[in-house]
């Protein structure tokens, strides 16, 4: 019965790369290799900081990995890499067959479009958009039927809490929780291959916090493969399948 | 996909000062590219250059006609040019009264456009001009009063209705929210997104304002003393700078 829920969440089966009844456990989607990170401060004294060496890491679909490490580690900072918000020194980072580290902006566009998601820890929107078409607008990105989109986006913000009153209303005015719960139905919204998720369980109350778990299940069980940072210890030990700390990547930090 | 533009080599020079120069980027279907730079950086020179205001001293600017041939742009005879000025391409000014007729009304405006594509039918051509006044958010009611009558918000949308009723493909904008204040470029810039999205234009916008071009560009070219110092995704080059000139321009944005 979960499967058939499932099935009917990911409403736009025909965009989604993975079938998400049929997959195999065994392929990677996300491979990382040799990658490494520097910063160059040209304008404070042209310093040089290596932030990153040699790191590797394969996500499988259906596998959820957990970026451990102190802060300052990187854990953050391989997940912009891997978005192809921040650039890499070298190294590959080849995400469903694009290497991210190489690829012209409009393919990391595309990748970002229909493969991979990435849930912040803060939402940036255009002023006056009202909150039911940020939720949707990944879906209708992808060319989802309008009405089906903003069902999808109704379904979300009603699992999260946000009262029907708001969706009409721009987000940029509400509370910093309930713009996180609206990031995540954002973030949701469309059925990822692969996703990024940078502490979705902060700061969350338990029923939301609840909510988002369940969340990142059913991606799994869709077989998304799936990187997380998780303060939250017992999040983490319930999604995640395996850990990597991330300090063992930064030069002069590994034990 | 084939580019819709591809922009070979283009210098432009001012005796002996440098315009712009050795600029080369393609941009494809769809595609809104941001180019920044402080004042006198090249930007607008580049731009004109692009959209034949200017010619320059060397280089292509090959766009892609509608049968799906390349031409030069830089060489195309000037009434060719005209035509796609007219058609494919529109060009929004930062000063609104550069690219509007002031002393003909706002529907006369928008229509001047069709009429220029042969459009004749006069009830046509005001419905067309009324939708097109609603799209960008100005009343029926006003679509007799010129544009002098107007707030500098609202000729700007009226001006960018008179540039996108054709349907061009590519569209040039200087500055389009200079000089307005911040409420109305929101409104402005939410307005501009839709009809990109809608229309799937491809753009190039010139600007020093980064906010502007994070909500906009797909991507971004960094310009300074007329040479492009970075290029690559919005999002990587703002938060990620790798050029020294990019890092001050990024760092010395003011946080709200």
């Amino acid at each position: 019965m979960i499967r058939n829920m499932l099935i009917h969440s990911c409403l736009s089966a025909r965009f989604c790369k993975c079938d998400p009844r049929i997959f195999e456990k065994e392929r990677q989607m996300i491979e990382i290799k040799d990658l490494s990170k520097t910063f160059t401060l040209h304008n404070q004294g042209s310093v040089v900081i290596p932030v990153m060496e040699a790191a590797e890491l394969s996500v499988a679909q259906g596998e959820c990995v957990a970026l451990t490490g102190a802060s300052g580690a990187g854990k953050s900072t391989l997940m912009r890499m891997i978005y192809g918000n921040y650039l890499a020194a070298g190294g590959s980072i080849v995400v469903d067959g694009v290497d991210v580290v190489t690829a012209e902006p409009r393919d990391i566009l595309a990748l970002r479009r229909e493969v991979l998601g990435y849930v912040s820890q803060f939402l940036r929107v255009v002023p006056r958009v009202p909150t039911l078409d940020v939720v949707a607008e990944p879906l209708l990105s992808v060319g989802a039927d309008t009405e089906a989109a903003r069902d999808r986006a109704r379904d979300l913000l009603a699992r999260l809490n946000i009262p029907e009153r708001l969706w009409s209303l721009s987000p940029t005015s509400f509370s910093g929780g309930e713009q996180q719960r609206v990031n995540i139905a954002r973030g949701f919204a469309h059925t990822y291959p692969a996703m990024l998720l940078d502490e979705p369980t902060a700061s969350l109350d338990a029923a939301n916090r609840e909510t988002v778990l369940g969340l990142i299940e059913e991606a799994k069980a869709r077989g998304a493969a799936i990187i997380g940072i998780f303060h939250d210890e017992a999040a983490r030990d319930r999604v995640c399948d395996r850990e990597i700390d991330v300090s063992v990547f930064t030069p002069g930090m590994a034990a | 996909m084939t580019p819709l533009l591809k922009v070979e080599n283009i210098s432009k020079f001012y005796g002996r000062r440098i315009g712009c120069k050795d600029v080369n980027f393609d941009l494809y279907p769809g595609e809104v590219m941001g180019i920044v730079g402080e004042s006198g950086s090249g930007k607008s020179t580049l731009l004109n250059c692009l959209a034949g205001f200017l010619t320059p001293e060397t280089g292509e600017v090959l766009f892609e006609m509608r049968d799906g041939a390349m031409r030069d742009t830089v060489t195309m005879s000037e009434p060719e040019r005209r035509m796609l000025s007219r058609t494919d391409w529109a060009f929004v000014h930062q000063h609104a009264r550069d690219g509007l007729r002031m002393n003909v009304s706002a529907g006369g405006n928008v229509g001047e456009r069709l009429m220029a594509v042969g459009a004749r039918h006069y009830g046509n051509i005001r419905e067309e001009a009324i939708d097109w006044l609603g799209r960008v958010e100005i009343s029926e009611t006003r679509v007799d009063d010129r544009p002098t009558q107007f707030s500098g918000g609202m000729q700007q949308r009226l001006q960018i209705a008179r540039n996108l009723v054709t349907g061009p493909r590519l569209v040039f904008m200087d500055e389009p929210t200079g000089g307005l204040d911040v409420s109305v470029q929101a409104r402005l810039l939410d307005l501009l997104r839709g009809l990109v999205r809608e229309m799937g234009l491809s753009a190039i916008i010139v600007t020093h304002d980064l906010a502007v071009v994070r909500l906009l560009a797909d991507r971004l070219m960094v310009m300074k003393d007329g040479h492009v110092v970075e290029t690559g995704l919005t999002d990587q080059v703002l938060d990620d700078p790798q050029h020294a000139y990019t890092q001050l321009l990024v760092s010395s944005v003011l946080q709200v």
